[in-house]
């Protein structure tokens, strides 16, 4: 079952001479447990895209499916709660509360939803925890490295309920070997956990974490990548060598 | 790399009978580069010639002979291991040739057919990361090996973003300079003002 579908979205900002197509006729589908990347060059509309999946943004046109409920029937309280409650988002530079440890920065979205604030510390320790981040609970972002700080904001992503993560250019800041450890984290969490995310980055080396890989230009898909083959075929067969 | 100085990193380890030097040269190497490992018996009898190894005169010419490095040997190793391989002379890289003819082949669009080489290496880039995620396979040489392919592929699609964008903004640049050029033309047909063509009347 989808729990994204983008169909045919298109967005335009301002009018007449001035009108800016940032996404023209996007068709796009993330399935349960998918972890889809989309590339593309600044100002291919990426953090465009990205912001309508989240229902941040309304499109001008075309229709955003979450697990399968159309997001424009939505009312504004509905749209919110499932904001808070299915959608998980990671920025670029973390937003990480530099006045919270990181557990309350990832207990904090459980308890303006009205968890107890009991019961959403003991789900940011465990996904804190799966995260391999235990030790690092009571720490604040000013005592954690690049690295550290975007793991949790990732876990602030994931904890609870949450089905859906969308994160835009998530380790931008980040040298190569964190960058591939944020990566395999969001592919964990699709492959271990069932989440789906929709990762924009202009990196082909983040990109090929995902399942698919779409490319955006001029606000437009213009191609994706086919089901990647396992990598036996990479190495040399043993009867060859 | 040679399968001379992969015997002598091997030996650098200890001294090393035949049939192990080819088995571990083969787990080290065999995976990722296509290695002939026929061809390593042979080596060391060349190795043991020059005097880079020698061997214990034991187990024949066979796979129980064992084998030491030199010092001469070592002396090599080191030279080989510091020596940058030729890049100065760029390779003839045949997708740098597809996308410079595609800009002069009128029915060909070159944005298309860089699209088909980029979504074609993210797709091997795909594949090569498949083995990351996998322990079985994941042992630091391979780690390092896989890391240098996926560099090498992300190398060449960087090349293809910057050579797209450099294109777009050329044609644009070109399509400005054709739209000034006919506002120039525009000027120079346009009517005299009235008080020019009276003074080449008088004139």
């Amino acid at each position: 079952m989808s729990m994204l579908e983008l169909g045919r979205v298109s967005k335009s900002y301002g009018q007449g001479g001035a009108e800016v197509h940032a996404l023209r006729d996007v068709s796009l589908t993330a399935d349960e447990g998918a972890m889809v990347a989309v590339m593309g060059p600044s100002g291919s509309g990426k953090s465009t895209l990205l912001s309508i999946a989240g229902t941040l943004e309304e499109p001008t046109s075309g229709e955003v499916l979450i697990g399968g409920q159309p997001v424009g029937d939505l009312s504004r309280g509905a749209k919110a709660r499932l904001r808070r409650r299915v959608i998980g988002y990671v920025f670029q530079d973390f937003n990480l509360l530099p006045g919270l440890t990181a557990a309350e920065n990832v207990s904090l979205p459980l308890e303006l939803d009205g968890v107890s604030g009991r019961k959403a510390r003991v789900a940011a320790l465990t996904t804190l925890d799966a995260l391999g981040l235990s030790g690092r609970a009571s720490h604040y972002p000013d005592q954690m490295s690049g690295g550290e700080r975007q793991r949790v904001a990732i876990a602030r992503a994931m904890v609870g309920e949450r089905r859906l993560l969308l994160a835009d250019e998530p380790s931008g800041a980040l040298d190569s070997v964190n960058s591939e450890a944020v990566m395999r984290l969001v592919h964990d969490a699709c492959k271990n956990a069932g989440m789906t995310a929709v990762v924009v980055t202009h990196d082909a080396q983040l990109a090929s974490w995902a399942d698919r890989v779409v490319f955006l230009r001029d606000g437009r898909v213009t191609d994706q990548t086919a089901p990647a083959p396992g990598p036996e075929s990479l190495l040399i067969p043993e009867q060859n060598r | 790399m040679s399968v001379r100085h992969a015997m002598l990193a091997l030996l650098s380890e200890g001294p090393k009978y035949g049939l192990q030097l080819r088995e571990e040269f083969e787990a080290r190497t065999g995976e990722v580069w296509p290695l002939n490992v026929g061809q390593v018996y042979t080596t060391l009898q060349r190795l043991e010639r020059d005097g880079l190894v020698e061997s214990d005169g034991t187990g024949g010419e066979g796979p129980q002979k064992g084998f030491r490095i030199t010092a001469d040997g070592e002396r090599e190793l080191a030279r080989w291991l510091r020596t940058p391989p030729d890049l100065s002379s760029p390779p003839r890289d045949e997708l740098v040739m597809k996308v410079l003819v595609a800009l002069h082949v009128p029915s060909a669009d070159v944005h298309a057919v860089i699209q088909a080489h980029r979504r074609y290496l993210v797709e091997l880039m795909q594949q090569w990361t498949r083995i990351k995620e996998d322990d079985a396979w994941s042992d630091l040489n391979m780690l390092l090996a896989v890391d240098a392919e996926l560099f090498r592929l992300d190398s060449v699609i960087r090349w293809l973003d910057a050579a797209e964008a450099r294109i777009k903004r050329a044609a644009a640049d070109a399509t400005a300079a054709r739209a000034e050029q006919a506002g120039r033309r525009e000027q120079t047909r346009a009517p005299l003002p009235r008080h020019r063509r009276e003074a080449r009347i008088r004139g």
